[in-house]
């Protein structure tokens, strides 16, 4: 029987390979009966989801939250580029 | 005529300063680093400024320069600070179990769909930080596989670890990560109404 710890693991583990199957199949069950682990998978998915997100709106400047290039750092670029 | 018309170094920073740096930020989480590698970059491009073939965008080619960077930075404090056996002590968060493995206090409910978090700037921030409160091997892990996408056995090589260990290292940084989240984000969002 698998410990909530375990699970935790586990469902981190699968997101980077996919797990033999007897792990998987306890997992499944665990997460069946087990509200808190549930909610944890939810959780690192949701962050794995936002992360992907950020990274696709990238692209798109409009949707693109973040800082800019301090104005320091663009001068001394320039600099770099007159005399590199 | 020569087929650089697409290269116009000078307009480079203008155009695409702003964009490269935000790039840089998300993965290095530290400003004067990015500033650096970016300036880097745009060094580079221009020493080789006759290796852009223009069957990418400008924008793609400079991206491209840059990735090579972080990953160089990555594997360089990969070098200087090696894991320790704190890094691989399997339990992240000791007081999240108790002895027999069960939660202690679970994860909260975190309320909604958030579908849209990544467009907001204060949690990209919050995130930034987050991510910048683990170790630079966990961040940098997460880093890879999560923004970077890449697969484990790039990261192996780039972090110089096994494969075991680097699930270890991404269960912690994920349990970090979330557990950060919950208390500097969701919590407070949660609690908005009240």
């Amino acid at each position: 029987m698998l410990s909530c710890k375990d699970v935790t693991r586990l469902l981190s583990e699968s997101m980077d390979r996919s797990l033999p199957l007897g792990k998987r199949v306890g997992v499944r069950f665990h997460l069946l009966i087990c509200k808190f682990c549930a909610r944890y998978e939810r959780q690192l998915l949701l962050i794995r989801e936002t992360v992907r997100r950020l990274v696709a709106a990238e692209d798109r400047p409009g949707e693109s939250p973040g800082e800019t290039l301090s104005a320091e750092a663009r001068e001394r670029i320039r600099k770099a580029f007159a005399n590199p | 005529m020569l087929k650089s018309s697409n290269v116009d170094p000078s307009e480079w920073v203008g155009q695409y300063g702003d964009y490269l740096f935000r790039y840089a930020m998300l993965r290095l989480r530290d400003r004067s680093t990015s500033e650096d590698l970016v300036q880097e970059t745009f060094l580079a491009a221009l020493k080789d400024r006759g290796s852009f073939a223009g069957n990418s965008s400008e924008s793609t080619w400079l991206t491209g320069i840059l990735k090579h960077k972080i990953a160089d930075h990555f594997r360089r404090q990969a070098r200087e600070a090696p894991l320790g056996d704190g890094d691989l002590r399997e339990q992240p968060d000791p007081s999240a179990f108790d002895g027999s493995g069960h939660w202690t206090s679970g994860p909260t409910d975190w309320g909604g769909n958030p579908a849209d978090l990544y467009r907001e700037k204060k949690f990209l921030d919050q995130f930034t930080k987050c991510l910048a409160d683990l170790s630079p091997n966990h961040a940098n892990a997460f880093t890879l596989r999560e923004i970077e996408g890449a697969g484990t056995g790039e990261i192996c090589k780039v972090l110089n670890v096994t494969e075991t260990n680097l699930w270890v290292i991404l269960h912690r940084a994920r349990m970090q990560l979330r557990r950060c989240l919950e208390t500097h984000w969701f919590k407070k969002s949660t609690g908005k109404g009240s």
